[in-house]
């Protein structure tokens, strides 16, 4: 099931993919949460996709590991993979630099 | 070597590679894992796709392909150039997961591979998949960069696959490096391994297949040579159990009539003849023969020459009688003369089979066959060589094959190599003696035929090519001036001897005439003997009687004439003497 994180003036929009209860899923979706709490908190969209309920939506993105996460706006769009954990370097990826 | 042992727990599936499934007894096993490793190059993507197009082609079986280091693009253009028609395939049977993380993918901590299983799964379902294939699962691997990781997510898609039922392929690169051999416990976690390998011998290109393990199914373990043909990966057969041709008792003149004779009838039709000796030995003047009798025969001939041009082939044989201009000029014979050029020993008998397909000869002559690699001994070059000479054998072309050796037992790459897959072996040799070389021809084996293991000299002259007897006097063979000599010598002794006996004769028979003339003496005497004898005893008779008519006479005579009765004794002494010489006389 998706889960959207919505607030208004979205400037970044992301998209995470995960595999059900897996940890390194389940670390990811805490890891992320914190850094978009921490650093995007004003303007983000964060969507959080398990692919054990929607398998067809990982081939349409061409997921090959999960977690995934997607950035999809603004462009470009970036693609980290991992539980995410490395919060620095997620947070400069999603930074664009 | 093949030891299929029942095993109730594995079913296999055909690959529909030739010869892969035949040394598994059946393919890779069903529902499970098949590892395929190699280097760069090797044949592994070809292998799985190939297994792949095979269950959707002929078992009708839905696949998935999964590519983790090229790109689908890619994958379908190389499937091209062996027929594939993948995207036709891909429509319904076939489905491409491009695998690959782009290398602008950041890395953020651990990840795993549930989320591609998962995508995986409901694409089998929806296809109705049967079979898979993880391309290139180290490069994944490598992303991992975390041994631990590593082998969980080995596992992962191992666990995968059994709960799956989906019979797996997964190839894996392999070399010599440090991080190759982390992935070493790929091969304990799968249920069938296979080792391709692409090595460079003498310049030489050789790929080869080794199925490692298989459990729960007895298989052949040798290292097979494989090829790269139009139709996908091959394994070159080997083995008798492969070999079925169309045996023919036909026999086919070999140019020399002696030699036919030698073979009891000549070549088998559809065999292959090799002929080895040093250089100058005639070996390429035996192939020109065979090449001329067999258009005397209207028979349609290549002559495949690496040595020389065919002018120089066609005057160089004219030289010792054999004529191959005419044949050549009503197109019955083809002459292609050509180098050994590039490293690949494949490619040569590859050009070699598209020249045998547009003329369509009878008879063929590789002249040398040699000159195709220096070291037929190598297995995938010998095989090579093998699978050339199977081919022709199917088409009932009969091959005179000729090859520089300088011995029968120093050249072992001959020896082992092409010798051992030759019908017929003749091996001409020089005999040096005495300061003169001569050519002595040996038939080494014949399969098939009875034939003589006598040695033959061969000798050339401008009148053509014979073969004689050779002559063994005092343990050695003579041939040439020795053998001329050794001749002559015998001829003057047997004069000698004729001679001596002549003189005999005429010894004997004069003895044998002077015994003859002393029997007539003796003969004669005794006559004469028996003669006086009769003499005596007629004379002893007459005496007696003499005695008592003498007495009457004389008592006559006392009244008559005493010099009659002398007178008459006197005759009858002479009447004796008349009749002893004509005894002599008669």
């Amino acid at each position: 099931m998706a889960t959207r994180l919505e607030t208004p003036n979205v400037s970044l929009q992301l998209r995470l993919y995960v595999a059900g209860q897996a940890p390194n899923s389940l670390r990811a979706i805490a890891n992320v949460k914190a850094i978009c709490d921490e650093h995007f908190a004003a303007a983000h969209d964060l969507e959080i996709v398990d692919l054990i309920e929607h398998p067809g939506r990982g081939l349409a993105d061409g997921i090959i590991v999960t977690p995934t996460l997607l950035k999809l706006l603004p462009l470009p769009m970036r693609r980290v993979i991992g539980s995410l954990s490395d919060t620095e370097q997620v947070r400069l990826t999603l930074t664009g630099t | 070597m093949h030891n299929h042992a029942a095993h109730p727990s594995v079913t296999k599936t055909l690959t529909g590679i030739q010869g892969f499934d035949e040394i598994t007894g059946g393919g890779v096993p069903r529902g499970r894992t098949t590892l395929v490793m190699g280097g760069p190059g090797c044949g592994k993507t070809v292998f799985a796709l190939q297994a792949l197009v095979y269950g959707a082609q002929e078992a009708k079986e839905a696949s998935i392909f999964v590519a983790f280091e090229e790109s689908t693009r890619h994958i379908i253009a190389n499937a091209a150039t062996f027929g594939w028609d993948l995207p036709a395939l891909e429509k319904k049977k076939l489905f491409f997961l491009d695998a690959r993380l782009s290398p602008e993918v950041v890395k953020a901590g651990e990840f795993d591979l549930i989320g591609m299983l998962t995508v995986l799964e409901a694409k089998v379902e929806e296809i109705h998949a049967t079979r898979i294939v993880f391309d290139g699962i180290d490069v994944l691997l490598a992303l991992l960069d975390n041994p631990a990781a590593e082998r969980r997510e080995i596992y992962r898609i191992r666990d995968w696959l059994l709960t799956t039922g989906l019979t797996g392929v997964i190839t894996q690169k392999l070399g010599e490096t440090e991080a190759d051999r982390r992935y070493g416990f790929l091969q304990f976690m799968v249920d069938c391994a296979v080792v391709l390998r692409h090595q460079v011998v003498d310049g030489s290109a050789f790929r080869s297949l080794r199925v490692m393990k298989y459990r729960g199914s007895g298989f052949a373990a040798d290292e097979f040579p494989i090829t790269l043909t139009e139709k996908g990966l091959q394994l070159t057969h080997r083995g008798p159990a492969e070999l079925i041709y169309a045996v023919t008792d036909e026999r086919i003149s070999s140019g020399l009539p002696r030699l036919d004779n030698m073979l009891q009838g000549g070549y088998h039709r559809g065999s292959n003849v090799l002929i080895s000796g040093a250089p100058g030995t005639a070996k390429s003047t035996l192939a020109g023969l065979f090449a001329e009798t067999a258009c005397q025969r209207g028979e349609r001939t290549l002559y495949v020459s690496f040595d020389e041009g065919a002018a120089q082939i066609v005057r160089n044989l004219q030289s010792v009688g054999i004529r191959l201009a005419p044949h050549q000029k009503s197109g019955l014979l083809k002459i292609f003369s050509t180098r050994t050029r590039g490293p690949n020993v494949e490619d040569q008998f590859g050009e070699l089979r598209s020249q045998i397909q547009a003329h369509k000869p009878r008879c063929l002559v590789i002249d040398p066959l040699s000159a195709l690699s220096a070291k037929l001994a190598h297995l995938a070059s010998a095989d090579a060589a093998q699978q050339f000479l199977d081919f022709l054998k199917g088409e009932g072309i009969t091959v005179v094959n000729t090859s520089l050796m300088d011995g029968l037992s120093t050249d072992e790459a001959t020896a082992t190599g092409i010798s051992t897959i030759a019908d017929t072996w003749i091996h001409v040799s020089y005999i040096v003696h005495d300061g003169e070389r001569n050519r002595a021809l040996t038939i080494v084996k014949s399969r098939g035929t009875g034939h003589s293991n006598q040695v033959r000299e061969l000798r050339l002259s401008n009148e053509g090519v014979t073969l004689t007897d050779v002559f063994i006097a005092q343990g050695k063979v003579l041939m040439g001036v020795a053998r001329w000599e050794w001749e002559q010598e015998q001829q003057a002794a047997t004069k000698r001897i004729q001679v001596a006996t002549e003189l005999k004769r005429l010894q004997l028979h004069l003895a044998q005439a002077e015994a003859a003339a002393r029997l007539q003496v003796v003969q004669t005497e005794m006559e004469a003997r028996s003669a006086e004898m009769a003499v005596l005893v007629d004379a002893t008779g007459s005496a007696s009687e003499l005695v008592t008519t003498d007495r009457e006479v004389l008592r006559k005579m006392r009244h008559a004439d005493k010099d009659v009765r002398v007178a008459t004794r006197g005759r009858r002494i002479n009447g004796g003497k008349k009749h002893g010489d004509e005894a002599g006389d008669a």
